[in-house]
């Protein structure tokens, strides 16, 4: 029971029903979008990018849980870094829900979702807005 | 029919003996028959059929049409030529959906219905686009059933193509297949059933059900995965022009043009599937030992026990209608709390169930649900598994309380 336990917690119900960033951005600079066709969870990602730096970011999407609350997090944990700031995050949020490492400290409230490594076929709900992120950034729009 | 006895032919659960698998409905697991049919055949049968003039390919040959005529017996096919091996239920709706689209104009109308899996509804789609014809949905009614005063006002129109399922992977409704299919010919329609979940499930005649083509699912019929039988009345197939072209399905060819083969040959193009459909003949001679009312029944008795259990969960929704038109299968969510979620919960508990839109997200979106629990019954299946789920759910609905709305 302790995977249940340790994904399900309050925080992460708090993000999922009281999202901080849900949203769209009329002035967003870069959009991208996921969607896991064999469930139906989506997210798309709106980002304000000045000069280097993400000064806002919002999502929209359905799904689990985990996809929206990771959404919710990610638009969160963004806004104000640069882009190899946020291109360093994504890269130590996969190392802990992908490859199951310790959570790096810089992923701050991220590590709700830490729990997720040892549950493989919710890797996938984790990542989307993350792979949205990375191709809005990497420009594969 | 002993579940308790036939679980023994299924080494799946030896490897696994806590597993409760409820997902049949997405592919059903395989008897030791089976298996063994298949490699038997891969080990002492096997070269290409109907190519070498040798004694081992003729062996194949010989086992590949036994097999034919096996599955005409299992649908209650009057002639084996009628049966078409394809890959699965998918690629049957596809070769239909080719092979008629000759008969479709643009302005003509092509009849589906809201319950229908991706695969019985993406295929005509794509023909209405590139014909110009026009799709029109049979809606489903609250209680999971097929509204059928607008299937006779929409069969009214005079659809040239009529196509749904004969039991629904989402809601478990049994249809009225016969009555619809009279209906669907009388109004000169021609008539395609989606069995991929019935075929496993209920006893069959296709003969008597009057439809023009029957799609299934060999994977879910405790065949291995890559090889169906496809129904279709002989003179249709003998009129409609092949999918699939190229080796195994001519006559005679020049550079310049061919002749087909008669079917079912025309629409089995290139080295088809004769391994696993003699091992899909098994997986047909088994399920009718176990006999198909006994399996039937089966199915009834569990879905019956689980809608009675899964009732009593406060706040848990359940879908599809009540009644002897119910086959095995249930889907379920709780309000305000996303069906992956649950599914983690009930995969911790062992308990292997589907969740999201089971390919049939107009279903969902009519039904108000963006995503399911789906649990699917089979003849390996006890009361305790149904039981198994019943307080899983319970826990769940304590687990998660603070979640659900
Ligand atoms: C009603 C129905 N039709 C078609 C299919 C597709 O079957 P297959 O996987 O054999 O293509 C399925 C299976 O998911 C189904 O439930």
């Amino acid at each position: 029971m302790g995977v249940l336990e340790d994904l399900y917690q309050e925080a992460l119900l708090l993000r999922y029903k009281s999202p901080k960033r849900r949203g769209t951005l009329p002035d967003a600079t870069h959009t991208s979008g996921g969607k896991n066709p064999s469930c139906g969870d989506r997210v798309e990602l709106f980002l304000k990018v000045n000069g280097d730096r993400i000064e806002a970011a919002r999502f929209t999407g359905e799904g689990c849980a985990v996809s929206q609350a990771s959404a919710d997090l990610l638009a969160e944990a963004v806004e104000g870094k640069t882009i190899p700031e946020a291109l360093e995050l994504v890269r130590a949020f996969k190392a802990m829900v992908v490859e199951g490492k310790p959570p790096a400290p810089a992923l701050g409230d991220l590590q709700i979702l830490a729990g997720v490594a040892k549950l493989p076929s919710r890797v996938k709900c984790a990542t989307l807005a993350w792979n949205a992120l990375e191709s809005a950034l990497l420009g594969e729009r | 029919m002993d579940p308790q006895v036939l679980r023994k032919d299924f080494p799946i659960f030896e490897a696994h003996p806590e597993l409760v698998f409820l997902d049949s409905a997405a592919s059903s697991q395989k008897p030791r028959a089976v298996l063994e049919a298949l490699t038997r055949f891969y080990a002492t049968r096997y070269a290409n059929v109907h190519r070498g003039g040798y004694a081992l390919s003729e062996a194949a040959t010989e086992a590949y049409e036994d097999a034919r005529k096996t599955l005409a017996r299992f649908l209650g096919a009057r002639d084996p030529r009628e049966v078409v091996f394809v890959r699965n239920a998918t690629e049957g709706v596809n070769l239909l959906a080719h092979a008629l689209g000759g008969r479709v104009d643009p302005g003509d109308t092509i009849l589906v219905t809201e319950m229908e899996h991706h695969a019985n509804l993406v295929p005509w789609q794509q023909l209405a686009a590139h014909t110009g014809a026009q799709l029109k949905a049979v809606p489903v009614t609250e209680e999971g059933r097929l509204d059928l005063e607008a299937f006779d006002r929409l069969l009214a129109e005079g659809p040239k193509i009529v196509a749904f399922s004969h039991m629904s992977n989402v809601l478990g409704t049994v249809n009225p297949v016969a009555e619809l299919a009279k209906k669907a010919r009388a109004a000169g329609a021609v008539v395609v059933v989606d069995g991929a979940q019935a075929a496993p499930h209920l006893p069959l005649n296709v003969a008597e059900l009057g439809a023009d083509f029957y799609v299934t699912s060999g994977h879910k019929m405790l065949g291995p995965t890559g090889a169906s039988a496809l129904w279709g009345r002989l003179e249709l197939w003998q009129e409609l022009p092949p999918f699939l072209t190229g080796g195994g399905m001519i006559e005679e060819v020049t550079l310049e043009e061919s002749r087909f083969a008669e079917p079912p040959a025309r629409f089995e193009a290139g080295t088809p599937p004769f391994a696993e459909a003699v091992a899909l003949a098994e997986a047909a001679r088994y399920l009718e030992n176990a006999g198909r009312e006994a399996v039937f029944a089966h199915d009834q008795a569990l879905v019956r026990r689980a809608l009675a259990k899964l009732k009593e969960v406060p706040g848990l929704k359940l879908l599809g209608p009540e009644g002897p038109d119910r086959g095995g299968v249930v889907s379920f969510y709780f309000p305000g709390l996303h069906a992956h979620d649950l599914a983690t919960f009930l995969a911790e508990r062992g308990i292997a169930v589907r969740s999201g839109h089971h390919c049939a997200q107009p279903l969902h979106r009519k039904l108000g649900a963006p995503a399911t629990t789906r649990a699917s019954f089979y003849l390996y299946n006890t009361e305790d598994d149904v039981d198994r789920l019943a307080e899983a759910l319970i826990e769940a609905r304590r687990f998660f309380d603070a979640w659900i709305a």
